[in-house]
């Protein structure tokens, strides 16, 4: 073990420094950058929390967003002046983990006898539903402002400093994108630590149980309600707290940002990244959050190089890419890029007895 | 969306003196004898729309008309502080996603455009609202119609389109006057814009004592209405109105004449086109419905044969608007003479222009000033416009037109330019 | 009473929609156990290309009656479908078949947004008018109204029901389609061609789905590209409340659900009126006052209804209203 540390922490440590430079250098290029690297951190959470739910304890969720749209909310409806409420972070994060985590424990409770493509369509249809409420919630009696959203959320802030104006410090500029990078950069760094440490506890290895094999987890001792219950709590509570950084950051939310499609991206980020590595699945929601943002930077050059004038859409183009893309990265890599090893093996021989 | 109010100038005499409206020739003439440089320098202005996604038809016409506008300024080689500068837009697709529209904002503001038209949807133009407040930009949108887009106090945020609760009361007061219903339905597509012009209807309709039945929703993708409508069938209504877009109201005018329902129908702007005759058939003869402003096929006659000749196509809904939102970026910064969003940002305040969708002036929020509504019916599937209701009061087309005449010297000046055709298509129609 | 007949009628009409779309997930599901997420664009497609070759036929101004151009549009856009549904299962998921499961979610999450931009190419972004040429004679029944159209919708939702559960049920090929639903294997070593049964459950659901996307298309009179995923959804519950893998079972869900949704947003919004309601009205009394609402759950929650009914179902009978065998797999 020791041996392999010490290389890793000199790797580590240049890692951070990378990180920590990142938005510095991606101001240069354009402060857009630093704001799709902060919405690609986001999904990076999301995924990580969607990873304990599907990646370790095997429940496929199609209705993650769900856990979403609540943390947003809870933001929104605590700070702004929609309410005229405006309490501070550090009370609104952790009500908003509660609340998703929750919203998460009622979600597992009746599903927890469904497997497989049941549970699919039953999570979906509870993330619709939850969608559904947040857009109609504005009669008869207006809650969440219904589809018009809710604008002038509070930012993100820390004593006096408000993350969404801009700061100097040392002669560097900090915008409030760059700023919100270094809270999102910490809060992930949580994340990850949290997620690896479940990975190798008794709970992370619990849940791999109950995936590979219900019947024999459940005679093994393992309370599989509860522990499924908890898988469940923990992936909405990651997604809570990922949804008030995003209401905070926006400033404006609104039903339409937590619609199907948005689950269906979180879970593509997960399986592409490969279910179950913590690693891999990051690397899945950074190539996906990525490659779309720099189609759209290619894209119209490319085009304009190659024939002079534009064959396709832009936009088309890029979702034409981006949809093969997916489909060649299965085909080629079916247990996701980075997959976990046992998880790739165990997988393997599953489908080879089905056929 | 709604679409554009405008105003009637009165003050074009006015208008004439400030604004080199738009465009032309001699305004920055004092210059003009600058001996051509061969460069001229690049001004970008942003534009964003969805271009991919349900309504993704609407924002390239939204595209459409912001590069019909800039390819317009920039045959007339337009110099500004004396240097011959070249107009190039930014165009850049939202996907009707807040979260994206903030990422195509930041990116704007990077690629240092000098102005934005834009959004389409109140939903990412108000969150984008904020980063263009942020860096100092102004933006003016052609269709998001959210009262919420100009109360929040940002300085650079304009919209040359009516807002829902402006339109909201004319074609309630109109259904009122007209067929004088007892109980009046009301439906909407449960998004920001059909919600929010359906509650204004509504709070018309109930102040004038008209009994209003319990809200029915739809979504904007349904297609099958048939459930809702057999309710609504079963209370008698006098009258429907819907908050939704064509593509929705289509099917649901349909489907309602299939059930026999007698009542009268009526629309925001959203489904006040032509397409409704396409979708709903014989079903659409007769319905009512309202525009803020003038619609599309009575828009400048300018802008109409420009777009068709450079697209192929017809303009569909708010192109006039985010037409005129683009000229009225470089016809601040003429007047300014300075493509310093700081310099000419003033100027765009106190604008008063006369483009494609009539006349523009903006009051202190950003939202345009005085806004006139037109009532269409449909005939022959065609929208006809009926009645335009100006400052509270309803006009025959005759009496608009004889107001309009005497507001607008004709040709008397480069701004008049686009007033002709204004005054005179509602006629045509 | 001829109101509630209305909703009745309605909701079936929707549910034979569901119901024949619902065949395409459930045929392909029974056989290889994974949603062909693409589904709902086949349709889609289904419906745009039947519209462009009935529009062919119109404009070109042929003598012939407005019926045979609408079969005219059925009989290109089957095979049309039935050869993008080939594509999706060489391209999607026969690569795929000992993959985890969840890949081939993903490929054809791939595909479905592949389709939904080659449509936008080809059709474009606005909504597409159906030509409605077809005479659409009103029937009364009881003070309710059904159309032509509806009827046809009806009836041929239930043939094709009864035709595929024969195909299945009485003919070799639907034996070894059944075998192979049993387990790929045993059929292989019994001389089943395992993967030309597969590609043909893609190729008959797709087919399947070609003729409800012109069903919905003459019904609702439009098309759009992005029409497929909504009604994807819809039916895709439809198949797993009735039982996904049941032939039965997606025909029942399909009119199930499409009776909820009718009926859930036919009443329960009237039901709901809190100012109807005795204690709760009062206190409300200020906003119910001149025939004011404040309807808790009115026809916006209409999908909601459909998802709760799918829900509690699922709850109780985990395998859906028909379905005999628990999913083993997660």
């Amino acid at each position: 073990m020791r041996k392999i540390c010490l290389p890793r922490w000199l790797g580590m440590t240049l890692i951070v420094v990378a990180l920590l430079a990142l938005p510095l250098v991606l101001t240069q290029v354009g402060t857009a950058w630093v704001r799709i690297a902060n919405l690609a951190i986001l999904f990076i959470f999301l995924s990580l929390g969607l990873n304990i739910v599907v990646g370790m304890a095997g429940l496929l969720d199609l209705g993650y967003v769900a856990f979403y749209a609540v943390g947003a909310y809870t933001w929104a409806l605590l700070a702004s002046p929609h309410f005229g409420v405006h309490l501070p972070f550090w009370i609104i994060l952790p009500i908003g983990a509660l609340l998703a985590c929750i919203a998460g424990a009622v979600l597992g409770a009746p599903t927890l006898r469904l497997r497989g493509d049941y549970l699919a369509i039953v999570t979906l249809g509870f993330g619709e539903i939850v969608r559904i409420f947040m857009n109609n919630l504005s009669s008869p009696f207006n809650i969440t402002n219904g589809p018009k959203g809710i604008t002038r959320i509070d930012s993100f802030s820390v004593g006096d400093m408000d993350f969404r104006s801009t700061d100097t410090l040392l002669g560097i500029d900090f915008t409030g994108p760059t700023k919100y990078y270094y809270v999102l950069l910490l809060l992930l760094l949580f994340v990850i630590v949290v997620n690896l440490r479940l990975q190798k506890s008794r709970i992370g290895r619990a849940w791999v149980a109950i995936r590979e094999d219900e019947i024999a987890a459940k005679a093994a001792g393992i309370n599989t309600r509860n522990i499924k219950l908890l898988a469940f709590a923990m992936g909405a509570s990651f997604g809570g707290i990922a949804g008030g950084m995003f209401a905070a950051m926006q400033g404006f939310v609104s039903p339409e940002s937590f619609v199907l499609h948005e689950s269906i991206m979180i879970l593509a980020m997960v399986v592409l990244g490969g279910m179950g590595n913590v690693w891999g699945v990051i690397a899945g929601a950074l190539l996906l959050s990525f490659v779309p943002e720099f189609l759209r930077y290619t894209v119209e050059p490319a085009q304009m190089a190659l024939f002079g004038h534009l064959l396709i859409e832009p936009e088309v183009l890029r979702m034409l890419i981006f949809g093969v893309a997916l489909v060649l990265t299965m085909r080629f890599r079916p247990a996701g890029l980075w997959p976990e090893s046992r998880h790739k093996r165990e997988m393997g021989e599953m489908n080879e007895e089905r056929g | 969306m709604n679409l554009p109010m405008k105003t009637l100038s009165f003050s074009v005499a006015a208008a004439v003196l400030m604004i080199g409206c738009g465009k032309k020739e001699e305004a920055p003439a004092p210059q003009a004898a600058a001996p051509a440089p061969a460069v001229p320098v690049v001004v970008k202005i942003g534009h964003v729309a969805p271009l991919t996604g349900g309504i993704a038809h609407l924002g390239k016409d939204n595209e459409n008309g912001a590069r019909l506008a800039l390819d317009e300024a920039n045959a007339e080689n337009v110099k500004i502080g004396g240097q011959a500068v070249k107009f190039e837009l930014v165009a850049e697709d939202d996907q009707a996603d807040p979260k994206v529209g903030n990422t195509v904002a930041q990116k704007l503001v990077d690629a240092k455009v000098v102005g934005v038209v834009g959004h389409l949807n109140s939903g990412t133009t108000i969150p984008a609202s904020a980063i263009y407040n942020g860096a100092g930009l102004p933006m003016i949108s052609g269709s998001a119609t959210n009262p919420a887009l100009t109360e929040q106090g940002f300085k650079g945020v304009f919209r040359v389109v009516g807002r829902d609760d402006q339109q909201g009361p004319a074609v309630a007061n109109y259904l009122i006057a007209t067929t004088k219903p007892k109980t009046v339905a009301i439906v909407d597509d449960a998004t920001a814009y059909g919600e929010g012009l359906a509650n204004e209807v509504e709070k018309t309709l109930k102040d004038a004592g008209v009994k209003v039945l319990p809200r029915e929703k739809g979504t904007d993708k349904t297609a099958d209405w048939k459930a809702v409508l057999t309710k609504i069938k079963g209370k008698k209504p006098d009258a429907v109105f819907y908050g939704g877009m064509d593509a929705t109201g289509g099917p649901l005018l349909k489907q309602a004449r299939e059930l026999k329902i007698g009542a009268v129908f009526a629309f925001g702007d959203g489904a006040c086109t032509d397409k409704m005759a396409e979708l709903a058939g014989d079903a659409a003869e007769n319905l009512v419905c309202s525009q803020a402003g003038i619609p599309v096929q009575a828009a400048g006659k300018k802008f109409l044969d420009g777009y068709k000749a450079k697209f192929n196509i017809d303009p569909i809904l708010y192109s006039p608007f985010t037409y005129d939102s683009t000229k009225l970026l470089i016809a601040a910064m003429q007047k300014a003479d300075s493509t310093d969003p700081a310099k000419y940002l003033p100027a765009l305040q106190s604008i008063d222009f006369n483009g494609a969708s009539g006349n523009i002036q903006f009051d202190e929020k950003g939202d345009r000033k005085d806004a006139e509504m037109t009532i269409f019916t449909m005939k022959e599937g065609k929208i006809t416009p009926l009645a335009i209701i100006k400052s509270g009061k309803s006009l025959t087309l005759d009496e608009y037109a004889a107001l309009g005449a005497p507001a607008a010297p004709p040709s008397a000046t480069p701004a008049a330019e686009a007033k002709p055709a204004e005054g005179a298509a509602p006629a045509q129609k | 009473m001829d109101i509630f007949l209305q909703q009745i009628i309605n909701g079936l009409t929707t549910g034979s929609v569901y119901a024949i779309v619902a065949l395409g997930y459930t045929m392909v599901y029974g056989v290889i156990q994974l949603i062909n997420f693409a589904h709902g664009e086949v349709v889609m497609i289904g419906a745009m290309v039947a519209f462009s070759v009935i529009m062919m036929v119109v404009n070109a101004g042929l003598p012939i009656p407005p019926l045979f151009a609408v079969l005219a549009g059925v009989l290109v856009a089957i095979p049309a479908c039935m050869a993008i549904g080939y594509m999706l299962e060489r391209v999607a998921y026969r690569p795929l078949r000992h993959a985890p499961r969840l890949a081939p979610l993903i490929t054809a999450i791939g595909m479905s947004i592949v389709l939904q931009h080659l449509a936008l190419l080809i059709w474009g972004r606005d909504p597409r008018a159906f030509p409605q040429i077809i005479e659409n004679p009103s029937f009364a029944i009881g003070g309710a109204a059904i159309s032509g159209v509806q009827i046809a919708i009806i009836l041929l939702s239930f043939a094709m029901m009864a035709g595929l559960t024969w195909f299945v049920y009485r003919t070799r090929f639907g034996i070894a389609i059944r075998a192979t639903a049993e387990d790929v294997r045993v059929a292989a070593l019994m001389g089943v061609d395992a993967n030309r049964v597969i590609a043909a459950t893609f190729v008959i659901g797709a087919g399947l789905g070609a003729v409800a996307g012109v069903m919905v298309g003459t019904y609702y009179g439009i098309t759009h590209y992005t029409m497929g995923f909504m009604l994807g959804l819809k039916a895709f519950s439809a198949a797993v409340l009735g039982g996904i893998g049941n032939i039965a079972g997606a025909m029942l869900g399909g009119i199930l659900l499409g009776l909820v949704e009718a009926l859930g947003t036919g009443y329960i919004g009237d039901f709901t009126d809190l100012c109807h309601w005795p204690v709760v009205g009062e206190m409300l009394s200020a906003r119910c006052a001149d025939g004011g609402h404040a309807v808790l759950f009115g026809s916006n929650y209409q999908d909601v209804f459909a998802f709760v009914v799918l829900i509690l179902v699922l709850v109780f009978r985990p395998s859906g209203l028909l379905g005999e065998r628990v999913s083993e797999r997660a």
